[in-house]
């Protein structure tokens, strides 16, 4: 599976700040890429490189081999982190007035179903809800078939259920054989949606590979925790019956299978800076 | 009263501190009372202005009141000009001393005055007396052009400038950033939208208020329509210029407020700059809607063509051109 997109030494410096350093990786054609970390950590900086919208101060950055052209923006979506919507018009109304902006744009009616447009159409975008809003700006994101979306942690201030159906509508569109490049400083969205994550912190790539060898190569067996103590049991059954013999005080006790979250702590030794 | 005090600290202190609004609030008043002062200085009560020409040491002092302006004009001198101020009761008397004559407005309400104190001199220093004729103008056909291109600058200036701002500040551009669609495509269709609404609702103010106050026109009403349409033009490359950059909101309502009250006091909106100090006089010549104005009064009172504003159009054209090349170059989505 070839690359569709590759970013090799990339940087960007702001003065005396060094927001992305140096990274390189490939993102393979179809699978959903998940770039993880902490706020602060450069994610959001380097898929804006990605999409085009800010430039690198090093490094290039490559399209199907080829450097970025004019015609990149006519076959991405991209999805902000904060983006207002021009206000007194509906749903609709901008729905339209997006679609002229592509040569073939996918039909309203086919966005309206994806996305669970349907209840909102003729709402102000002032009017909408964090959910409805996150729906609407992925539905312009998909306006033109991409051949690759960039959403920038799209789930971010919804509650739990609407994450849910949000991460719904990306299966969706990974189904259609759309590449997605997601966003997140949630570790459970990442790990329900993504094929391959890459863990970023300060500028820097810390680790690249799916999530299953990520944790593999970092966790033996199931994470029990007690107040002060963390042990990784390869084998659970022998370790809590060795707890128990020991007598050991199980108040606090907690089990369970590593996570990305636990990955991360592991990688930064700092927790989440949400 | 705690909370009360805990709110009157924090809302005093968010003002301070918003610098935009502070700094305007102080320099305002400031200016307008500089500005007046300068623009008026010396001329409190003056009923009536007498344009003079010729040799300035010529002795005048039979004319000479608390309510006298005197305004000389060196030479060279386009006396056309003069007589036509004088027509429209911008002066109220013309006297050149080398030839001994002066000219009176007959329609002009404060030419009685004048005449007998002109006709006490006697002998060699008799003046002879001419007469031009003029219907007075009101007030409001002098002040429907300016209050036209008053609208046209906040409408302008506001819709285009300040909304493009706004949309910068809170991430609509960065959106369109995103999208295919060139930055020239985007602003200009901004320009042409905002250009329809100013001409639409020009021409319904203009038509509505007409209908009650019976404007006088003595040109062509598509000479004014073309004008319009350059002065609004104009305002909205104006716009675009001040909108290239800004992200703050505040500092754009501030920066548009300090173009906007000068132009409002000095392109002659209100009142006639005529006998203002020379470099006030200079200043106002620099601003876009002064020639906006004077075109349409031109139009409007004097029945002027195409041919007799061409300056003033060439003018605007000119600064549209300048504000839309500065726009072009500034320009940046984010």
């Amino acid at each position: 599976m070839a690359d569709i997109m590759t970013v090799d030494s990339l940087e960007k410096r702001y003065g005396s700040v060094q927001a992305v350093d140096k990274i390189s990786f490939g993102i393979p054609e179809g699978v959903c890429f998940g770039l993880l970390g902490p706020n602060g950590a450069g994610k959001t900086t380097t898929i804006e490189m990605m999409e085009g919208i800010t430039d690198p101060t090093g490094g290039q950055i490559l399209f199907r081999g080829k450097p970025i052209e004019a015609s990149f923006k006519k076959k991405v979506g991209i999805q902000f982190q904060h983006t207002a919507l021009p206000e007194f018009i509906t749903v609709k109304e901008t729905l339209q007035m997006f679609s002229a902006f592509y040569p073939h744009p996918r039909p309203i009616p086919e966005l309206i179903r994806l996305c669970s447009l349907d209840d909102i159409l003729g709402r102000d975008n002032q009017k909408l809800s964090g959910g409805q809003k996150q729906r609407m700006l992925l539905a312009l994101a998909i306006i033109p078939r991409p051949e690759i979306v960039f959403l920038d942690e799209p789930t971010t201030g919804l509650d739990p259920q609407a994450r849910r159906n949000f991460w719904d509508l990306v299966r969706g569109i990974k189904a259609e054989g759309t590449t997605v490049v997601l966003t997140t400083h949630y570790m459970d969205e990442a790990e329900v949606l993504c094929d391959v994550v890459a863990i970023m912190d300060h500028g820097k790539l810390l680790e690249l590979d799916t999530p299953e060898a990520l944790l593999k190569k970092h966790f033996q067996g199931a994470l029990i925790r007690l107040p002060g103590r963390e042990i990784q049991a390869e084998n659970l059954d022998v370790t809590m019956k060795q707890l128990l013999a020991d007598g050991t005080d199980l108040t606090g006790l907690s089990i369970h299978k590593p996570d990305l979250e636990d990955l991360f702590i592991l990688l930064t030794g700092s927790t989440l800076r949400a | 009263m705690k909370a009360f005090t805990a709110l009157v600290k924090a809302r005093t202190m968010e003002f301070v501190r918003d610098t935009g609004s502070f700094a305007w609030a102080l320099l305002f008043p400031i200016i307008m009372i500089i500005g007046f002062a300068f623009a008026f200085s010396g001329n409190s009560n003056d009923l009536f202005k007498v344009g003079v020409l010729g040799p300035g040491d010529a002795d005048l002092g039979f004319l000479k009141t608390p309510q006298t302006q005197f305004i000389t004009y060196q030479p060279p001198v386009d006396e056309k000009a003069l007589l036509e101020k004088l027509r429209q009761h911008e002066l109220d008397a013309l006297i050149d001393t080398s030839t001994k004559t002066y000219w009176i407005n007959n329609q002009g309400r404060n030419s009685k005055i004048i005449v007998l104190l002109m006709d006490k001199q006697d002998g060699s220093k008799a003046y002879t007396r001419m007469a031009v004729s003029g219907a007075p103008i009101r007030y409001v056909d002098r002040l429907v052009p300016g209050v036209i291109a008053m609208n046209l600058m906040f409408g302008c200036l506001f819709g285009v400038g300040y909304v493009l701002i706004r949309y910068r500040k809170n991430g609509v551009l960065k959106r369109m950033k995103a999208t295919p669609v060139s930055a020239l495509t985007f602003i200009t269709a901004q320009g042409v939208s905002r250009f329809f609404i100013v001409l639409v609702t020009s021409v319904f103010v203009y038509f509505g208020t007409n209908l009650f106050l019976g404007f006088r026109m003595e040109g062509s009403y598509f000479d004014l329509l073309l004008l319009l349409s350059l002065g609004t033009v104009s305002m909205i490359a104006l716009g675009l210029a001040l909108a290239s950059r800004f992200k703050n909101e505040e500092l754009a309502n501030g920066i548009i407020n300090l173009i906007t009250w000068p132009m409002m006091l000095f392109s002659g909106v209100f009142f006639s700059l005529e006998g203002t100090p020379g470099p006030l006089q200079a200043f106002s010549q620099a601003l876009p809607l002064t020639h906006f104005i004077q075109a349409a009064r031109a139009i409007m009172l004097d029945g002027a063509g195409l041919v007799q504003i061409a300056p003033d159009l060439l003018f605007l054209g000119i600064f549209t051109a300048g504000c839309l090349a500065l726009a072009a170059w500034l320009f940046r989505w984010d």
